[in-house]
């Protein structure tokens, strides 16, 4: 026995191992953007937040800033909305097709980033669509309509079989229904969909950078930093844009957590109020 | 084909089967109104786009501009190109070796979360393994650039110890790493997730019959755990053969990979009909890795 105590010692210590490997990168890039030398160098230079002031008032930084939240707002909403019919339509209905009806919502992400971005391009050029922000919004929806509707379809999946039943034979119609049944049911569903594409959307960056022409988004941008040249700035924008995903997760768990009581209303039938 | 719709659930029917023609007519106009968005837009932006970039594989090239013909040239000189066969069989290579390191070490790790931590650690791992989708791949493949670098932290630790200075930047190994970067976490998960859900009298009873640690190891977990392991590895072999940044960044575009040739294609000589052949080419060894992998996960042979 006491070797089995030994082996899950070690087996416990790989799990931290592997956890090191996983969170180095993470930890080094906001280490070294306090970093105050220019080429990232061991051991490092001595405290500084010089970097922190360059990318700030970086005008270039300041508009792919811009852009990749007008992007990820957009196109977060468009395919939550999307996806969200998507969702209900797979709940709701069999029809003849379906299976290929399903398969195109959720091939997207099968293919990698760099052949859609290239496909999206070659293509958005042809019908005059490409070069500006619209053209990554129309890629990234393209892109995220599968992740919001597998969460709205799983919150689906939880709804009373009858809910929407009792609705009808209160005399709701269908439009009344979803707005006053589905949607407060799969709230919380709805805004994990967006937080996620949103989420999504800004770390993209080989379609954006297929599409985009002169409109560079965040991602986009360091990209272009790290075929010109060593900078600092990169550490920077990783470590600002690290919190705000972390923030905007940990929103949305709170969101959830909050609405997590809503579920046994619902169960209640109180729901179509 | 939403014209088709019946209602999967008999026993709840909708307001509009109750008989009057108006209000069938707007239950269908309802039914249109949910499952159309998504149908049209990724017919239009999506299936055309990936048929497009086949069409845009037969177009030739004149004077730099792309016009539409239809030839064969671009596959003739993509395929018989010696620098594109070395390089297809390497950006394979790269693939299934990325997926065999990332099963191997990532076994033993979704092996020690699934059976050697309780529950509240199990839950703390995982939701530690997704954070880092979250966080900018450019930026931790920067990272790495940093702590590989002949004068970077790893070699001044190692120098310590008196190891060292080794060479880890723009080779196989950076390389590898960055890929590790990309899909040890998605491994680990899925591994871990079929590991969690065998049936743990399996192994009593094999503990039971005197099979040792190891053997149960490989003899009950491992085959049946075969169809998540099947899917990490698959996942792996996807995203690494695909990516672009780590060969690019870590690997300093020397040796390329298919990605990279397709990047040039487009950014660097608007050889946008060849880039479309080296993507055609990439898509079809996807589909056929991942149709070989499922094939073999669900198949009945081996399975004990």
């Amino acid at each position: 026995m006491r070797a089995a105590g030994l082996v899950t010692w070690i087996l416990r210590a790989y799990v931290c191992l592997a956890l090191l490997f996983v969170f180095a990168p993470i930890i080094t890039s906001f280490i070294y953007s306090f970093d105050a030398s220019r080429y990232a160098a061991f051991p490092w230079g001595g405290f500084s937040t010089q970097w922190y002031g360059e990318a700030l008032a970086d005008p270039a930084v300041a508009s792919s800033f811009r852009n990749t939240v007008i992007v990820a707002l957009l196109s977060a909403s468009l395919a939550t909305a999307i996806g969200f019919a998507a969702a209900y339509t797979d709940y709701r209905y069999k029809f003849f097709g379906k299976n290929a009806y399903l398969a195109l919502a959720l091939l997207p992400p099968t293919i990698p980033a760099i052949i859609l971005g290239l496909a999206m391009l070659v293509f958005l050029s042809r019908v005059s669509l490409s070069g500006g922000l619209h053209s990554i919004i129309i890629s990234h929806v393209v892109y995220a309509i599968p992740f919001a509707m597998a969460l709205v379809r799983l919150r689906l999946s939880q709804m009373p079989a009858d809910l929407e039943a009792v609705a009808w034979n209160l005399g709701a119609g269908q439009w009344l229904t979803l707005r006053s049944v589905i949607l407060p049911f799969t709230l919380p569903a709805i805004l994990a969909a967006l937080f996620l594409t949103m989420a999504v959307s800004f770390d993209e960056y080989a379609i954006a950078w297929f599409v985009s022409g002169f409109s560079e988004t965040l991602p986009v941008h360091i990209l272009i930093l790290l075929q010109r040249e060593v900078s600092p700035k990169v550490n920077v924008i990783g470590s600002v844009a690290f919190i705000i995903s972390m923030t905007l997760i940990v929103v949305a768990q709170i969101i959830l957590f909050a609405r997590a009581p809503a579920k046994t209303r619902g169960r209640s039938f109180k729901t179509g109020s | 084909m939403a014209q088709h719709a019946q209602y999967s659930d008999k026993e709840s029917v909708p307001p509009a089967s109750r008989g009057k023609a108006s209000r069938q007519e707007a239950s269908r106009v309802f039914a249109l109104a949910m499952a159309l968005p998504m149908a049209v837009w990724q017919c239009v932006f999506f299936v055309a786009a990936l048929a497009f970039l086949a069409v845009m594989a037969f177009w030739s090239v004149q004077n730099f501009r792309v016009v539409p013909d239809f030839t064969f040239a671009n596959w003739v000189k993509m395929f018989s190109a010696g620098y594109f066969q070395q390089t297809y069989l390497r950006t394979f290579g790269y693939g299934a070796m990325a997926a065999a390191i990332s099963s191997v070490l990532a076994f033993p790790c979704a092996y020690g979360i699934a059976f050697k931590l309780p529950r509240q650690a199990q839950r703390l791992v995982v939701a530690c393994l997704i954070i880092p989708y979250f966080t900018s791949y450019l930026v931790r493949t920067f990272a790495w650039k940093i702590l590989l670098t002949d004068n970077g932290v790893i070699n001044a630790v190692l120098g310590w110890v008196g190891l060292g200075p080794f060479s880890m930047m723009s080779n196989l190994f950076a390389v590898m790493i960055g890929y590790l970067t990309l899909i040890f976490p998605i491994v680990i998960l899925l591994q871990y997730f079929s590991l969690a859900n065998i049936d743990r009298r399996l192994i009593e009873a094999a503990h039971n019959l005197r099979c040792g640690a190891f053997s149960t190891v490989f003899r009950v977990v491992i085959p049946s755990a075969k169809i998540g392991l099947i899917l990490a590895a698959t996942f792996a072999f996807i995203l690494s053969f695909g990516d672009f940044v780590s060969p690019s960044f870590l690997g300093n575009n020397k040796p390329p990979t298919l990605s990279i040739l397709m990047v040039d294609a487009v950014k660097s000589g608007s050889q946008w009909p060849r880039a479309a052949v080296v993507a055609l080419s990439m898509i079809a060894t996807l589909v056929a890795v991942a149709f070989l992998a499922m094939s073999t996960a669900y198949s009945r042979e081996g399975r004990r």
